[in-house]
C-alpha cells in the first residue's frame, strides 16, 4: 500500500506539484467555506462562542416578514430585468445581423462599452440622472409634456427605475452571443421558408428564435443567477429603500451580517438563496431545454 | 492555433456559433425597413452610451451649472474645478493605486495558477485527477453570497481585515480560471509536449516555454476579463476594507456618494478616473472582448 502510494507519487510527482498550490487555494477559500456556511447557519455565532441551535436560524428567517419582502423584491427585479433584457437583445441582434461587418462591429462595441464600466460608476451617474429636481430624466419628461416622477424616491417607482437602468445598459454581452449564434443557423432553412411564402416576422418567430433556444436558455439562466444577486446598485442608489421597496435578498443578507452583526441569520439567508438559485436554474433548464430543436 | 482560429469558442459555445460576424441578408429589405433598423439601433446606442458621456460632461462642468436647468449637454464653460476639489477631499490616487495592485496581481496570478492547474487537468492522467476537476466545477457553481460570512470570518481570523491581502489572496486563482484554461488546453497538440519532454525539458519548463506562448489568445482573454472584473469589483472589497487609505477605487467612490450626498460634479470626477483604465483596456483589446464573451459562455 505504502509502496504503491510512493510509486504513484514518483510517477506523477510533477502533476501533483503543479496542481498543489492552485487546488489548495480553491479548497481553503471555496470548499471549506461552504462547510463553514452550513455550520454558522446552525449555531448562534457570537463573540462568546457558537452554541448549536439546529434549524432555529432558518425558522427565524422564514418567519421574518422582511425576508419574504426581500424575496418578492428579488423576484420582481429578476422578472423585470431578465425577460425584458432577452427580448430587447433578441430584437437588436436581429437588426444588427443584417448589417455589414464593420457596422456590426461598431454597434456591438457601442452596446458592449457600458458593460466594462463598473456597477458603482453606472449607479452614480444614473442616480444623478434619476434626481427628481436636477436630473436629466425629469427634464426630458417635461420637454415632452409628461409628469415628472420621483424615480428612486418613491416606493412605487424605485424598483422599476432600477430595472430600467439594468435593461438599458446591460445588453452588450447578450447581443454579441446572440448574433454569433445567428451566424450558425444554416441559410437553406430561410430559403425554403421563403419559397413557402414566409415573411420576415415568420422567419424570426419560427426559425431564428427556436434555433437560438440553447443560447436563450444560457442567457436566461445566467441572467437569473446574476439578477438574484443584485447588490451594487441597491447599495449605492437606494440602500434598500424607500420603505424596503428595493431591499433584495443579498442586500438583506448584507444588513444582517454587517450592520446587525447577526452572522448566523445572514448565513442561513445565504444558504437559502443558494438552494433557490440551484432550483430555479434546474427548472429553467428542464422547462426550456425540453423541446429544443436539432438542426 | 492562432488568433484567427477560434477553435475553442466555436466548439464549446452552447450553439456552436462561429465567432467572426458573418453577414447574410435575410428577408427582403426595403429601404424603409433599413432606415427604421438604423434608427432603432442608433437610438439604443445612444441610450447605452449617453450615461458614460454624461459622466464626463458633469465632471467637467462647474458646480453651479451642474445644478441648473435646463441641463447643458456640453460642459459650458469646461473647468477642472471638480477634479481639484476631488484631489483635495479624497484619497483618489491611493484608491487608484490600490485598485491597480489588486487587479494586476489577481490577473497575473490567475493566468499563472489557472494555466498551471488547467494544463495538468487537461493533459495529465493521474489518480485523483477527476476529483480535482469536480472540485473545480462544483465550486464554480456556488454563488459567492452563500459563503460570504464564513469567508469574512476566515479573513478576520487570518488578521487580514482592512488590508489588500483580504481582497487578493482568496482570489489568487478562482475556479473559473482553471476551468477555462483546462477547456482551452484540451485541444493543445500533445506531440509538442512529448517533443519537449524528449529534449529533456521538465514540466515547469514545458508549461512556461512551450504551452503558455502557444496558448496566448486564451491567456489574453483570461487576463483581460480578470483585470476588468477586479478593477470594477465592489462587494467583497466593501466588506473587508475600511480605512480610507486602504480602499479600492470603487469602494472609495461609494464613500464619496455618502459623504457628499448631492455633489454630482465631485462624484463624476471620481467616476472618470474609475473608467479610464477599463476604457484603455477595452479599446486596445476590443477583439478579445467580443471573443471572450463567446469563450466565457462555456461556463454554462
Amino acid at each position: 500500500m505504502v509502496s504503491s502510494m510512493a510509486e504513484t507519487w514518483r510517477r506523477h510527482r510533477e502533476a501533483y506539484l503543479l496542481l498543489a498550490l492552485p487546488l489548495a487555494i480553491i479548497v481553503i477559500f471555496r470548499v471549506l467555506t461552504v462547510g463553514g456556511a452550513f455550520w454558522i447557519s446552525v449555531v448562534r455565532y457570537g463573540p462568546r462562542g457558537a452554541p448549536f441551535v439546529g434549524l432555529a436560524n432558518y425558522a427565524a428567517t422564514l418567519q421574518d416578514d422582511l425576508f419574504w419582502r426581500s424575496m418578492f423584491n428579488t423576484l420582481y427585479y429578476s422578472v423585470g430585468v431578465v425577460p425584458l433584457g432577452i427580448a430587447v437583445s433578441l430584437g437588436l441582434s436581429q437588426l444588427i445581423f443584417n448589417l455589414g461587418r464593420r457596422t456590426q462591429m461598431f454597434y456591438k462595441a457601442a452596446f458592449y462599452l457600458p458593460m466594462v464600466v463598473s456597477g458603482v460608476v453606472m449607479s452614480l451617474v444614473w442616480l444623478w440622472m434619476f434626481d427628481p429636481v436636477y436630473g436629466l430624466l425629469n427634464w426630458l419628461f417635461q420637454q415632452v409634456g409628461l409628469e415628472p416622477l420621483l424615480w428612486l424616491r418613491s416606493p412605487k417607482t424605485a424598483m422599476p427605475s432600477l430595472i430600467l437602468m439594468a435593461v438599458a445598459t446591460g445588453q452588450g454581452a447578450s447581443i454579441v452571443l446572440l448574433t454569433a449564434s445567428m451566424g450558425s443557423i444554416p441559410d437553406p432553412l430561410y430559403e425554403s421558408a421563403r419559397v413557402d411564402g414566409a415573411n420576415g416576422w415568420h422567419e424570426f418567430r419560427h426559425i431564428t428564435v427556436p434555433l437560438l433556444r440553447p443560447t436563450i436558455l444560457y442567457l436566461l439562466i445566467m441572467g437569473t443567477i446574476g439578477s438574484f444577486q443584485v447588490f451594487n446598485s441597491i447599495y449605492v442608489m437606494t440602500s434598500g429603500g424607500p420603505y424596503h421597496a428595493t431591499e433584495t435578498a443579498v442586500y438583506l443578507l448584507y444588513t444582517y451580517a454587517f450592520q446587525m452583526l447577526n452572522f448566523s441569520r445572514a448565513s442561513a439567508i445565504g444558504v437559502i438563496l443558494a438552494v433557490i438559485l440551484a432550483l430555479v436554474s434546474a427548472l429553467q433548464y428542464r422547462f426550456v431545454a425540453r423541446g429544443s430543436v436539432e438542426y | 492555433m492562432n488568433d484567427s482560429q477560434p477553435a475553442l469558442a466555436a466548439s464549446r459555445n452552447p450553439s456552436g456559433a462561429a465567432l467572426e460576424p458573418r453577414t447574410r441578408r435575410r428577408g427582403r429589405r426595403t429601404s424603409a425597413t433599413r432606415v427604421i433598423a438604423f434608427l432603432l439601433l442608433t437610438l439604443w446606442a445612444l441610450v447605452s452610451l449617453f450615461p458614460l458621456y454624461w459622466v464626463f460632461v458633469t465632471a467637467l462642468s462647474p458646480p453651479s451649472v451642474v445644478m441648473s436647468t435646463p441641463p447643458r449637454l456640453i460642459p459650458d464653460p469646461p473647468t477642472l474645478v471638480n477634479f481639484v476639489r476631488l484631489f483635495g477631499r479624497s484619497q483618489i490616487f491611493g484608491w487608484l493605486a490600490n485598485s491597480a495592485i489588486v487587479s494586476v496581481t489577481v490577473a497575473l496570478s490567475n493566468i499563472l495558477l489557472g494555466t498551471m492547474a488547467g494544463y495538468v487537468l487537461a493533459k495529465k492522467r493521474f489518480p485523483g485527477a477527476s476529483i480535482a476537476f469536480w472540485i473545480v466545477i462544483l465550486t464554480m457553481m456556488i454563488p459567492g453570497q452563500a459563503t460570504l460570512v464564513p469567508m469574512y470570518l476566515l479573513v478576520n481570523k487570518l488578521g487580514w481585515l482592512d488590508s489588500l491581502r483580504a481582497v487578493i489572496v482568496p482570489d489568487l486563482v478562482i475556479a473559473f480560471s482553471i476551468f477555462l484554461m483546462k477547456q482551452y488546453l484540451t485541444s493543445f497538440p500533445t506531440e509538442m509536449i512529448e517533443a519537449a519532454k524528449l529534449d529533456g525539458a521538465g514540466e515547469l519548463r514545458i508549461l512556461l516555454q512551450v504551452v503558455m506562448p502557444v496558448a496566448k489568445p486564451g491567456i489574453a482573454v483570461l487576463g483581460i476579463f480578470t483585470f476588468v472584473d477586479y478593477w470594477n469589483g465592489f462587494f467583497w472589497p466593501l466588506l473587508v476594507l475600511s480605512s480610507s487609505e486602504n480602499l479600492t477605487i470603487q469602494v472609495g467612490l461609494s464613500t464619496l456618494r455618502f459623504q457628499f450626498t448631492t455633489d454630482f460634479g465631485l462624484w463624476n470626477a471620481g467616476a472618470v478616473f474609475a473608467m479610464i483604465p477599463v476604457f484603455i483596456v477595452f479599446f486596445s483589446f476590443q477583439r478579445y472582448f467580443l471573443r471572450g464573451i463567446t469563450i466565457g459562455a462555456i461556463k454554462g
